[in-house]
């Protein structure tokens, strides 16, 4: 096809001042291709309440924040990825959310373990290098141990 | 990965016993058609032409995987509906079961990637021809259940993409700028004769003013956008506001979102469109108007009929 279409899209000059979609940001694309678009039935179907579940933790990164805490909703707040305010002393009193708050527990344990093992092999190295890097749990013996 | 634990992904049913042989799209050379190893990744519907034959061979889809056209054998009987067909690609099977997407969903540099390379299949696309997205992660255990889903869809599928066609998405999001951005400054100068304490009292009043200013201009921003779509004749779809971490305005794009709407315009208007939105955006200093795409009729595959366009 040709005429308008064809430039539509086009590099050319025509779409001066309008940033093409494929530099659309994240959050235009992740609204669109994960909340609109047609849904068909397909032979791999994630639960549907995962898709619930994501369709929300979604809408919480490109939408209301407000909005999502008055649904009870706050899993970034425990999440150290997405928030910086996260320290990891919270690791054994995150409030249970149901499912995702049940496995975001998970892997942050992992995450921890992974943590004290790499501390463990590397403490002969650098004993002190990352004193804030820390896995929690260590933390409160540590301050226990103090005078 | 192999995970034996792993159950099936869902009832999945043998091939097709009856399915004709596999079709031989002229994009699709000698493509091995689904198998143990892979799933079928669909992308969009669409009409198959020899003119997106050069675009798929051009495409990295998900997973950098190629892309090729997924035809019906058979094209129907008649006078029925357009022939339609899949976009597809082939991908690895273990990347993509049920568990294996329940772990990828969770990790946003993945998500990303794969919603970039879904979206850059379908905006290719959408230059050619008239297209319809489907959603991110429409799989079929292979080709030939993909291809009975495709037929038995086949008239929704078309009539879709009749109502779709000529026409294009737009976004259009309205920000309101924080009132410092052009309130007064807040220290004015000795000259202005006023203490200390006066000068920041009526400063802070300018500034509390510029601020319910902004937010009326955002409401006159709106009203006047839907003004300019109604005249376009463009269908409209409220999505809701961004204000996420992911869509933390960039610097110098300060501002709350306020509105976030998609309209789907008729091609030969398109142009008049964003020249009205541009300056509806102009003529308010107080709020910020973006305007993105041109986009894939994401927002509107799935809705009503688009309203005809007023003279």
């Amino acid at each position: 096809m040709t005429g308008p279409l064809d430039r539509r899209f086009g590099t050319g000059p025509a779409m001066a001042g309008y940033p093409p979609s494929s530099s659309a940001s994240l959050a235009d694309i992740l609204e669109r291709v994960l909340d609109k678009g047609i849904v068909i039935a397909g032979d791999i179907r994630i639960n549907l309440l995962d898709i619930e579940l994501l369709t929300i933790k979604l809408r919480i990164l490109i939408a209301s924040v407000d909005k999502a805490k008055e649904m009870g909703i706050d899993w970034w707040e425990h999440d150290p990825s997405l928030s910086s305010r996260h320290a990891g002393e919270e690791l054994g009193a995150a409030r249970d959310d149901g499912a995702l708050a049940a496995e975001n527990e998970r892997l942050r344990a992992e995450l921890a373990q992974l943590r004290r093992e790499r501390l463990t092999d590397g403490a002969a190295a650098e004993p002190l290098s990352e004193p804030e890097e820390r896995p929690a749990r260590t933390r409160p013996s540590q301050r226990r141990s103090r005078p | 990965m192999n995970d034996p634990a792993a159950g099936p992904a869902g009832p999945v049913g043998p091939a097709d016993p009856t399915a004709p042989a596999r079709p031989t799209g002229p994009a699709a050379p000698a493509a091995p058609a689904g198998g143990a190893g892979t799933l079928t990744y669909v992308y969009a519907v669409a009409e198959p032409s020899p003119a997106l034959d050069g675009v798929l061979a051009a495409l990295t889809g998900v997973a950098g995987r190629p892309v090729t056209l997924l035809v019906p054998p058979d094209p129907g009987p008649g006078p029925g509906p357009g022939p339609v067909a899949f976009v597809v690609s082939d991908v690895d099977r273990p990347d993509w079961t049920e568990e294996a997407l329940k772990v990828h969903f969770e990790d946003l540099d993945w998500l990303g990637d794969t919603a970039r390379a879904h979206h850059r299949v379908i905006e290719a696309l959408a230059a050619r021809t008239t297209v319809l997205p489907l959603r991110l992660a429409t799989l079929y255990e292979d080709r030939d259940r993909a291809l009975q889903a495709l037929r038995a869809q086949r008239a929704d599928f078309a009539e879709r993409l009749a109502r779709l066609r000529a026409h294009t998405e737009y976004g259009v999001k309205v920000y309101v700028r924080p009132a410092g951005a052009t309130a007064p400054a807040a220290a004015p100068g000795p000259a202005s004769g006023l203490s200390p304490g006066k000068a920041y009292l009526r400063a802070r009043r300018a500034q509390h003013h510029a601020h319910e200013d902004h937010y009326r201009q955002a409401r006159e921003a709106g009203e006047r956008i839907a003004a300019v779509a109604r005249r376009c004749g463009a269908a409209h779809a409220r999505h809701p506001v961004q204000r996420g971490p992911l869509a933390a305005p960039g610097p110098g794009e300060a501002g709350e979102n306020v509105l976030n709407d998609a309209f789907l315009v008729p091609d030969e208007v398109a142009d008049a469109f964003r020249a009205a939105v541009q300056e509806v955006a102009g003529a308010l200093p107080g709020v910020r108007v973006e305007l993105t795409g041109p986009w894939a009729p994401y927002s509107f595959a799935a809705g009503p009929t688009p309203p005809p366009p007023v003279p």
